[in-house]
């Protein structure tokens, strides 16, 4: 068991879990990921390492609740334990002295970009940072990316925050405007990545993106990450999680990440059901005393979804 | 010796079949086929044995059982007794009762054999263990002073449990490392529970902690811990790398990125190790076959075990698709037919050329071609040469690739001076399983390439033997 020391909600649905994990955080470097099991009938699924502090023996993961899993993640609180973490998987990002970074993160993927834009600073690196959200609830870690980036840009798709429009307006004004960038990093939603990989390709920018594919065990046994990358299969979690953005097929990661979305819906709506969660979850992810209210207390944009489903 | 019926009588008494789920019953559940023998079987079946003096049964088995005694004891009616003899060189005897290939080993090479009808040497050894396991009495070795040595065994499939097993009794301190959350390697991922069910395993690995192994799960050696740290700042003395074959190949063909097509690892650890089978009791999906056609290509063990795992989530049709002829499968010959008479199709001769799918990325079927045999290859077998214009297509929802693993990187490139093959597989040597670094061992699959649990169990006693020499002389 795994223990979470620190658990708090950055934006709706998006929650910082602290936990406990000495033997990742003292090896885990940027870009890397960890798999974990929630409770004893859970899937495994991966997740980037946000932070880690080698010396309180934690890492840091962000998560944002979508499915059953995810979701039941975000229920958890400080003194509750994640069943199985196991990392730090995957090859570090390559970071060394490229001259001018850019760094995007769009929603979430801020804060999985966040710990290689922390260590392209320290590379020395010029480091500009574009991060963005729906709306100005989803643009998170901004005052933690301010302090590591010498520029930082920030979007809302709806304008209610910063720059109205996407990340990849702000990467295409730079580059109008003449600057010269010699790497580009985009993390987040799959479009988003794919619309960085369309606005640097005609300028051959090198870019990169870390990909997020379905996996099992994450040390190359199974083969369900498989990514095309040049024409060629990869498997993200040896091979990857990031990879040239020009080189990888969007289309086939968005189909192959869709296979098992009616099964998944299946598995939240029935962890969605009143009055309590029919699974066996363990203790901490279910209300203890069974009452729905203590539930949306928890997880409070649930609300409405409890509202409709009741 | 026990046996009071003369050797000529014994010669009349016929092996005992194995008593079996109806094929068709249990093509549709989890419930292991084989029910084992009961007290009455095992008895007549171990009488059957000749007693020879040249025990040709002890020489074919990996591990080196000592099978006429065990077999003795049966006879005498001291399950217990013969359950502690297997036990003396064999640290899993329910699992290899159950799995091991006996025709091509103990079996093939009894004297029975040559009329055709060997001394069940395997449903005998699995009567002993489930009799062990029925009375929760186990005959646990004793385990010699402590030595004050430390050993680290990577990876808890066969090679490593049985050194852990065998380092252990000579008084060594032994922690096995796993990367996943379950201990068992390929005997909780791989196999599935028709043939071995999880809860044996589970069984054998709490014997194995009696007996003073220690087990640690969510370790990735390579990544959450080098093998240098493991010799280094860890303190362990010797490494027993065995993390066995564990990165699957694919066709190379079109198409194989579409969803509905996996790898029979991940098909089988989706079901094995993550229950996939009782969603949604258990998170972790897989492809709904139930009604589905469904196309496994190789012919080996592990794709009749995805065959027939596919059979058991509902498929409509299962066929095995393999370019050469049924006589080169390598599969054994038990599981083959226990596949047939659970309806699986066998396409032989018939090579796959492309996966095709549909807009959203689904498959929806192969584009195939027939085969015919040509003049033997390297390996001996007759090499499938393709016949003109044989090209047809077969409608397919899922399919599973099952032609072998190559090495799992993950330990060799975190490990410089550790010599590897093209393959990517470690160099070790035959009889002391030493690799190019000095207080590396290496063995099983990760060594020879997929084989079977009894050869990986074979090559962990050796590296036992070679380590426990090792760290008594300290010369490497």
């Amino acid at each position: 068991m795994f223990l979470i020391v620190e658990a708090r909600f950055l934006a709706p649905d998006v929650k910082l879990l602290r936990v406990q994990a000495p033997l990742i955080a003292r090896k885990r470097k940027a870009g890397q990921f960890v798999i974990l099991r929630v409770h004893d009938h859970g899937e495994r699924i991966p997740l980037t390492i946000a932070d880690s502090d080698p010396v309180a023996g934690t890492i840091t993961i962000v998560v944002q609740g979508v499915g059953k899993t995810t979701k039941m993640l975000n229920l958890k609180s400080a003194g509750d334990s994640i069943c199985d973490v196991v990392g730090p998987l995957g090859l570090p990002s390559h970071v060394e002295k490229f001259g001018t970074v850019v760094v995007i993160g769009g929603g979430l993927g801020t804060a999985i970009a966040y710990p290689t834009a922390k260590a392209f600073r320290q590379a020395d690196n010029h480091v500009i940072s574009i991060i963005g959200g729906r709306n100005r609830q989803f643009v998170i870690l901004e005052e933690e990316v301010r302090a590591i980036s010498n520029e930082l840009f920030v979007t809302t798709d709806d304008g209610s925050y910063a720059e109205k429009g996407f990340v990849t307006d702000q990467l295409a004004a730079l580059i109008a405007a003449g600057r010269k960038l010699d790497l580009v990093l985009a993390i987040g939603p799959i479009p988003m990545m794919r619309a960085v990989a369309e606005v640097t390709r005609p300028h051959g920018i090198k870019t990169v993106v870390s990909l997020n594919p379905i996996m099992v065990d994450g040390t190359g046994m199974c083969g369900g990450c498989r990514v095309i990358v040049g024409g060629k299969p990869q498997f993200a979690c040896v091979d990857g999680p990031e990879f040239d953005a020009h080189q990888v097929d969007f289309q086939i990661l968005i189909q192959r990440n869709a296979m098992y979305r009616d099964m998944e819906r299946k598995a939240l709506d029935q962890l969605l059901q009143p009055p309590a969660p029919a699974v066996s979850a363990g203790k901490d992810a279910q209300c203890p005393d069974g009452d729905p209210c203590r539930f949306v207390e928890k997880v409070p944009e649930l609300a409405g979804v409890w509202k409709t489903g009741a | 010796m026990h046996n009071p019926i003369p050797p000529k009588e014994r010669m009349k008494i016929h092996r005992q079949l194995m008593p079996e789920q109806p094929p068709l019953e249990r093509a549709r559940n989890f419930v292991e086929v084989n029910r084992g023998l009961d007290v009455a079987l095992a008895q007549e079946e171990a009488r059957r044995c000749l007693t020879c003096k040249t025990q040709h049964c002890f020489s074919a088995c990996p591990v080196g059982v000592q099978v006429r005694d065990f077999i003795d004891l049966v006879v005498a009616g001291d399950y217990l007794g013969a359950a502690a003899k297997i036990r003396e060189d064999n640290v899993l005897p329910a699992v290899t009762g159950r799995v091991c290939p006996q025709e091509k080993q103990c079996e093939g090479s009894c004297i029975l054999s040559a009329r055709g009808e060997s001394v069940a040497i395997g449903y005998l050894e699995r009567f002993v263990a489930d009799y062990e396991r029925s009375v929760g009495k186990v005959g646990l070795p004793a385990r010699a002073p402590l030595t004050g040595k430390k050993v680290a065994v990577v990876g808890s499939g066969p090679a490593g449990l049985s050194c852990a097993g065998d380092l252990v009794l000579k008084g060594h301190d032994v922690t096995v490392l796993e990367a996943l959350h379950e201990i068992g390697g390929v005997l909780v991922y791989g196999i599935p529970e028709f043939r071995l069910p999880k809860q044996i395993v589970r069984d054998e690995v709490e014997n194995l902690r009696l007996m003073g192994v220690e087990f640690r799960t969510n370790v990735v050696v390579g990544r959450t811990v080098t093998v240098d740290e493991l010799l280094g700042e860890e303190g362990y003395h010797a490494v027993f790398v065995a993390t066995g074959a564990g990165l699957p190949m694919f066709l190379n063909i079109p198409g194989e990125h579409l969803c509905g097509v996996y790898s029979a690892n991940e098909f089988l650890t989706r079901v094995n190790l993550m229950k996939a089978n009782e969603f949604p009791a258990y998170d972790n999906p897989i492809y709904d076959c139930r009604g589905k056609d469904v196309a496994v290509f190789g012919a080996g063990n592990t794709a009749m075990d995805a065959v027939r795992t596919s059979l058991r989530l509902g498929a409509k049709c299962a066929s095995i698709v393999y370019r050469r002829s049924e006589k080169e499968m390598p599969a054994r010959a038990e599981e083959v037919h226990h596949a047939k008479d659970e309806g699986v199709q066998f396409q032989m001769l018939t090579n796959p050329l492309e996966f095709l799918g549909d807009e959203k990325g689904w498959l929806t079927g192969v584009r195939l071609q027939r085969m015919e045999l040509g003049a033997p290859d390297k390996s001996g077998r007759r090499s499938p040469v393709a016949i003109e214009g044989s090209e047809h297509v077969l409608p397919i929802h899922v399919a599973i690739i099952a032609i072998g693993n190559k090495g799992n990187p993950l330990v060799q490139s975190t490990t410089p001076d550790l010599a590897t093959t093209r393959n990517g597989y470690i160099v070790a040597d035959a009889e002391k399983l030493k690799t190019s670094k000095p207080g590396v061992f290496a063995g099983g699959d990760i060594v020879t390439g997929g084989a079977t649990v009894i050869l990986a169990m074979g090559a962990g006693r050796k590296a036992a033997k070679a380590i426990h020499e090792y760290l008594q002389s300290g010369i490497w």
